[in-house]
């Protein structure tokens, strides 16, 4: 029994700030301290909150450390560990003076399935993964339920896809229990493509096993016995942690031949992904699989007919996998008393952009997005205003301030012109440009489209110099009509979802801000000051001293002017790299 | 902008083909394993050239063309040797709101290579990549293993200067 327990963060935000160096050295200074049969140090999942990070937490006080440094150390395992006194400097600005982290408005209106392990426990040992109802569900299900209660639970939950469609997860289980074959499939996507979504990430390193539970339950219900998890090669810290949690299953007999000793047999191998967005799609995934290019090939039929070596296959994401055993355990009536009429239960989003609280949140469907960019978010930096928030990524669109305080769930979104997608929630303030957004998504989907159908390949491309045009000032009205004349072509003839959903950012973007289309339009000005080509620079002479430092480290030799007079810049020299305005000590560089 | 990468000669080992070979073998019969020889090898050899995708497809009875087709299609394949210091800038939708394109032009100037390319010492290499998960530090960038956050393109030069 330990009196006290440290748990610190190693996910990889906290990581990528340096967690793995104090963890290291909170084990030296207690072993100096002679604390090792007291003190327990826990390498955890992701807390969330990952822009203060690294986070540590003392139990049992429930101490909420954020941005820990290597040197605080010492200090906190002598005052702490030792003495018992908070190290009060230390403690997380918003958690000062509160029992605990749950009273945060980080955490307040958050609430955890899928991430209900995260940061709890250490995810390198099964043992604390049993220790929270671990494989429970997984017992459940082989000795007291058939395959058809199992669906019908999950189907009477109302659990949907939470990788992007929104399809119904307990009806894809029950169209390839269905299909009768000697061989079937259960596959996990963890190809997370969308940049700006880490979610399934964060459920892969702080708690696996939920992952391995799930799918096994999956392959109970089908009749599989073979699992396959597809995981980006980018995410080393998951992969590793992935194979741990399949050796340790194996060993606890939890995965492998006569599960239960009920004759069940199921086990999973992992297969990494080599950086293509397009293998998120379903049938793009398997065909990966497979060993072979990732490209996708037309529904029907459907991956629940013939799916991976022309097998009935079901394939869902890492978080609807995670939210399944909880389910099974807790009874479809309690997820579906969560979130709105048709979407169920809780989302994770990766709340990231112009907002102060970076990081992972938990929210019951239908929150709205005010509540999570003001409240959970705590609102944005520098007092900036909200413009937009995209969600969906390269496939989703932006979210005006006019609908701020819409419900968000799967239909609502894709009401107002974006759609859920994987999670993603980047907000963005009134120094985005959307014109520039639209670009960047659509630059996005040049690079991933794999080319295999025209309207995407040629479509993209076709797009992104429209876009160009516009942001260049050298676009007509009529350039507007082409793009979305374009866009619905894209959307109703591509192979799949990628080219369907390609032109979205740009769609929505030109719905909620037409303006500042028109504005680099027929005004030939960016209103944000993003897009170089119609920013001019300018030296306000009021302001101007005529100090020199400006012409000096203009590389254009643009700034001319005599010393302790006011200077100018030649427009028609200017590059346009700002340099003048950083270097300007009297803010008389003006941007337009 | 100056690029060696077309022109670097193969200089694969004796061990080197040992060890892919033994990758190839422990996979023999395996279903679709293809992608995993290649990753594999990749680690073996650092990238995919030519000369190692035709052992690759010798040993597993591929056509080369296949091969290539598979590795051109992913991006974490590389055809062309790496730099001994591999910069990833994330130009996710978080850092890139963040200003991460601002740090990977500064790279761009500073290195004097455009992305893909390898400094003619062999030093560092540059490409951008999508969202590593480090949302909360954005901007960030990757130099080999290691993840620098928050920057600034100020900062950009004092961070190579370490990796001297």
């Amino acid at each position: 029994m330990y009196r006290s327990h440290v748990l610190v963060c190693g996910g990889t935000g906290c990581t990528s700030s340096g967690s793995a160096k104090i963890i290291e050295k909170v084990k030296e200074e207690i072993k100096k301290n002679d604390l090792a049969e007291e003190v327990c140090v826990v390498q955890t999942g992701c807390h969330g909150l990952c822009s203060v990070g690294p986070i540590m937490i003392v139990y049992p006080e429930g101490t909420f450390y954020s941005m820990v440094k290597e040197e605080d150390v010492p200090e906190i395992v002598s005052e702490h560990l030792l003495k018992g006194r908070i190290v009060e400097r230390l403690v997380y600005d918003q958690a000062k003076g509160m029992k605990s982290m749950a009273e945060t408005d980080f955490y307040k209106k958050q609430h955890r399935i899928a991430l209900r392990n995260c940061g709890v426990i250490n995810p390198e040992d099964i043992e604390e993964y049993i220790g929270r109802d671990g494989y429970q569900a997984l017992g459940k299900v082989l000795k007291e339920m058939t395959p058809d209660e199992v669906v019908k639970c999950i189907l009477d939950s109302g659990l949907r896809g939470r990788g992007g469609g929104g399809f119904p997860t307990g009806r894809k289980w029950q169209l390839a229990m269905g299909n009768a074959s000697d061989q079937k499939y259960v596959c996990c996507n963890a190809d997370e493509g969308d940049p700006g979504a880490f979610m399934d990430r964060s459920v892969l390193e702080g708690d696996p096993h939920a992952v391995l539970e799930a799918m096994a339950i999956a392959g109970y219900v089908i009749g599989a016995d073979q699992g396959y998890i597809y995981v980006r090669a980018e995410y080393p810290i998951a992969i590793e942690r992935l194979k741990i949690a399949i050796a340790q299953a194996r060993e606890y007999g939890l995965l492998g031949k006569n599960i239960f000793d009920t004759g069940f047999n199921f086990d999973i191998d992992i297969r990494l992904g080599a950086g293509a967005f397009v293998c998120g799609e379903e049938t793009a995934l398997m065909t990966s699989i497979e060993g072979n290019r990732g490209e996708p090939h037309p529904r029907p039929p459907f991956p629940a007919v013939k799916g991976l070596w022309e097998k009935p296959t079901i394939l869902n994401n890492v978080e609807t996998y995670a939210n399944v055993p909880q389910i099974i355990l807790n009874g479809a009536e309690w997820f579906a008393s969560m979130g709105t009429e048709k979407s169920k239960g809780t989302k994770v989003f990766a709340l990231g952009g112009k907002v102060n609280n970076v990081g992972l949140v938990e929210i019951p469907m239908g929150t709205t997005l005010r509540e999570i960019v003001e409240e959970i978010g705590g609102g944005i930096p520098n007092g900036k205003k909200f413009k937009a928030a995209q969600t969906g990524g390269p496939s989703g669109g932006c979210i005006s301030a006019e609908n701020y305080d819409i419900p968000i769930d799967y239909d609502n979104l894709v009401a107002i012109g974006s759609m859920m997608g994987s999670g993603g929630l980047i907000v963005m303030d009134e120094d985005t440009c959307m014109v520039d957004i639209a670009k960047f998504f659509l630059e996005f989907t040049v690079d991933e489209s794999c080319g295999k159908c025209t309207p995407c390949r040629v479509g993209t491309t076709r797009l992104l110099e429209l876009l160009n045009k516009i942001t260049e000032g050298k676009a007509t009205m009529e350039d507007l009509d082409k793009i979305e004349e374009l866009a619905s072509y894209m959307k109703q003839n591509a192979l799949c979802a990628l080219g369907q959903t390609a032109a979205n950012p740009v769609l929505s973007t030109l719905k909620n801000f037409r303006d500042e289309y028109i504005a680099h339009i027929v005004d030939k000005k960016c209103p944000a000051g993003v897009c170089k080509s119609l920013l001019t620079y300018s030296i306000d002479p009021e302001k101007c001293k005529g100090c020199r430092l400006c012409a000096k480290n203009c590389p254009a030799d643009a700034i001319t002017g005599e010393r302790k007079e006011p200077h100018t810049i030649d427009p028609n020299k200017c590059v346009k790299c700002g340099v003048c305005m950083t270097k300007c000590k009297f803010d008389a560089v003006v941007k337009k | 902008m100056s690029s060696e990468k077309k022109f670097v000669p193969f200089q694969g080992t004796k061990e080197q083909e040992e060890q892919l070979r033994k990758v190839i073998a422990d996979h023999k019969g395996q279903r679709g394993a293809l992608m995993p020889v290649l990753q594999q090898a990749q680690e073996i050899y650092g990238y995919l050239p030519a000369e190692v995708q035709q052992i690759i497809s010798d040993e597993m009875k591929i056509p080369v063309s296949k091969i290539c087709g598979v590795v051109t299609f992913y991006s974490f394949y590389s055809l062309y040797p790496k730099g001994k210091y591999r910069i990833s800038v994330c130009l996710g939708t978080a850092c890139y709101v963040k200003g991460s394109n601002k740090i990977y032009d500064k790279l761009q100037e500073v290195l004097g290579i455009n992305s893909g390319e390898c400094t003619p010492d062999g030093k560092f290499s540059l490409e951008a990549c999508r969202c590593i998960g480090a949302c909360g530090l954005a901007p960030v960038m990757m130099i080999n293993d290691d993840v620098h956050g928050r920057l600034t393109p100020d900062c950009v030069e004092d961070i190579l200067a370490k990796y001297e």
